[in-house]
C-alpha cells in the first residue's frame, strides 16, 4: 500500500512552564523530576517511533491570533513556521518545518468533506505547539520530522464542541489516508487537563474528573465527545476546555472508522501541578 | 436575541465570549502589543503615556496601572492576553493566576502542590467552597 496512514495518537498538556523549565535547565529540581519521569518512557517510544510527519492540535494563546482574527480551525500550510515571541522572548528551540504538500492535500479534502478550515501560510506558532514537541523530542537542534499546526480556537467563545472536533478528526484521517505517498502520520492532541488561570477560582485542579476523562477518550470517545462545554468549565475549569482538542485526535484512529480493533494504550500519565495545572498524557497506536 | 450564556453560575469564573471580547477588545489589543521587545521597553519606560495611545476607558488603563488582573478581566481582559502583561514585568503564568485569589505566592503554590483548588463547593455559585464570593479574599496578601 503506497498512501499515507495514521500510526499512532499522542495527547499531552501543553503548559508554558513545562518548556521554560526545559529552556532554562531546570529539569533536575524537585518540583519538576516526578513530571519528566513520566516523559522519559514517550521520549524513547518517539525514537523508536519517528513518524514522517506529525499533525499537531494545539491552540494558539493570543500569539499569532489576537482578537483581529479568530479562525475556529486554522491548518498552517507554509513551509516553515518561527517560534513566537509571547512576552519573554522566543523559545530557543528550532523552527518548525511544515509539510506544505500534505498540508494542502488535508485542507482540500476537509473542506470538501464540510469542514471550514482557515488555511495560514504565515504563522509564529507558540508553546501550545512547541512544549509537546519538547516533551517528546528533548532539545534536538531539529525536530525530527516536519510538522503540520492544526490551531483550534479555544480562548473566545463560542469554541467548537467536543462532537464537532471528534468529527473533524474522522474528517482528517480520511484527509490523510487519501494522500498518494506511503508517510507515517501521527497525530496530537495537546492542551488540558483541568485547569483554571483567572479569577478567584483560579488553581481548580479535578483529577478524578481528568482521569475519567483519559479512561474515556481511550474506551469510549464518541460517548465522550457528546460532553457539554458547561460540564468542561464547571468540572475541569475554564481554561480545562482545551481538552476538546484531544477529540480531534482521537476521532482520527483507525477503530472509530470500524476497524473493529481498540487501539494500543503505548502509555499513560498523569500528575499534578505543574505550575496550574493537571498534566495528562497518552500514546495511542493504531492496532 | 441575546446570547447563551449558561456559565454565568459558575463562581469565580469570567468566559470570555463575545460581549466580553467587545468590552476589552483595546485593552487585549494592548496586550498584544507587549510581544515586541521594543513596545515592551516603551510601556516600562512610561506606562501611564503608552496606555495613552491606546482607545481604552480610564478604568482600563487603571486596572493595567494596579496589575489588577480581575478587574481587567471584569473589564472585557482575557487571561491569555493579560499575560503578555505580566510577562513584561517578569513573571510567572503562576504568580499572575495566584495574584487574582487573594494568595500570597507561597500560599497559591503550596495550594497547586497539595493538589490544587477542589472542585467541591465551587460548582455552582451559592455553595459554599474557597472561590464563592463570601470566601474572598481567600489569603494573607489580599488581607493587607
Amino acid at each position: 500500500m503506497n498512501m499515507a496512514r495514521i500510526t499512532a495518537s499522542v495527547y499531552t498538556s501543553h503548559v508554558p512552564a513545562i518548556g521554560a523549565a526545559i529552556d532554562l535547565g531546570k529539569t533536575a529540581e524537585p518540583y519538576w523530576v516526578p513530571l519528566f519521569k513520566g516523559y522519559e518512557p514517550s521520549k524513547q517510544w518517539m525514537k523508536d517511533n519517528t513518524p514522517d510527519v506529525i499533525f499537531l492540535v494545539y491552540n494558539d494563546h493570543a500569539t499569532a491570533f489576537s482578537l483581529e482574527m479568530i479562525p475556529t480551525f486554522a491548518i498552517g500550510t507554509a513551509a516553515e513556521f518561527t517560534p513566537a515571541d509571547e512576552g519573554y522572548g522566543p523559545r530557543p528551540v528550532p523552527k518548525v518545518i511544515g509539510h506544505p504538500e500534505l498540508a494542502s492535500h488535508i485542507a482540500q479534502s476537509v473542506i470538501q468533506d464540510d469542514f471550514d478550515l482557515t488555511i495560514v501560510n504565515r504563522m509564529d506558532v507558540d508553546h501550545g505547539l512547541t512544549v509537546p514537541l519538547s516533551l517528546l523530542c528533548g532539545q534536538p537542534q531539529a525536530w525530527p520530522c516536519p510538522v503540520i499546526p492544526f490551531a483550534v480556537n479555544v480562548v473566545q467563545y463560542p469554541v467548537p464542541s467536543g462532537r464537532r472536533c471528534f468529527m473533524l478528526g474522522q474528517a482528517i484521517r480520511r484527509a490523510i489516508e487519501s494522500y498518494d505517498a506511503p508517510l507515517k502520520v501521527q497525530i496530537w492532541g495537546t492542551g488540558g487537563m483541568s485547569h483554571q488561570l483567572q479569577g478567584p477560582r483560579a488553581g481548580l485542579i479535578n483529577a478524578d474528573w481528568d482521569n475519567r476523562f483519559l479512561d474515556r477518550l481511550i474506551a469510549e470517545p464518541e460517548a465522550l465527545s457528546k460532553v457539554p462545554h458547561i460540564e468542561y468549565v464547571r468540572e475541569a475549569g475554564s481554561e480545562g476546555i482545551e481538552l476538546v482538542m484531544w477529540l480531534i485526535a482521537r476521532g482520527a484512529m483507525s477503530d472509530v472508522a470500524g476497524s473493529g480493533k481498540p487501539p494500543k494504550v503505548a502509555h499513560r500519565f498523569f500528575h499534578v501541578p505543574a505550575s496550574n495545572t493537571a498534566v495528562g498524557h497518552l500514546i495511542l497506536e493504531n492496532a | 436575541m441575546s446570547l447563551n450564556k449558561p456559565y454565568l453560575d459558575v463562581p469565580g469564573t469570567t468566559i470570555f465570549d463575545a460581549e466580553q471580547s467587545r468590552k476589552g477588545y483595546h485593552l487585549n489589543q494592548f496586550c498584544m502589543s507587549l510581544m515586541k521587545a521594543a513596545n515592551r521597553e516603551r510601556f516600562k519606560a512610561n506606562e501611564r503615556a503608552y496606555l495613552d495611545e491606546w482607545p481604552m476607558t480610564e478604568d482600563q488603563k487603571l486596572a493595567v496601572l494596579a496589575r489588577d488582573l480581575n478587574r481587567c478581566i471584569a473589564l472585557g481582559g482575557n487571561i491569555y492576553f493579560l499575560a503578555k502583561i505580566g510577562a513584561t514585568d517578569g513573571k510567572s503564568f503562576q504568580q499572575m493566576a495566584g495574584s487574582m485569589t487573594g494568595m500570597t505566592e507561597e500560599e497559591y503554590r503550596n495550594m497547586m502542590i497539595n493538589g490544587g483548588r477542589s472542585v467541591e463547593g465551587n460548582r455552582v455559585i451559592g455553595e459554599d467552597g474557597d472561590a464563592q464570593a463570601h470566601r474572598q479574599p481567600q489569603g494573607a496578601a489580599g488581607r493587607k
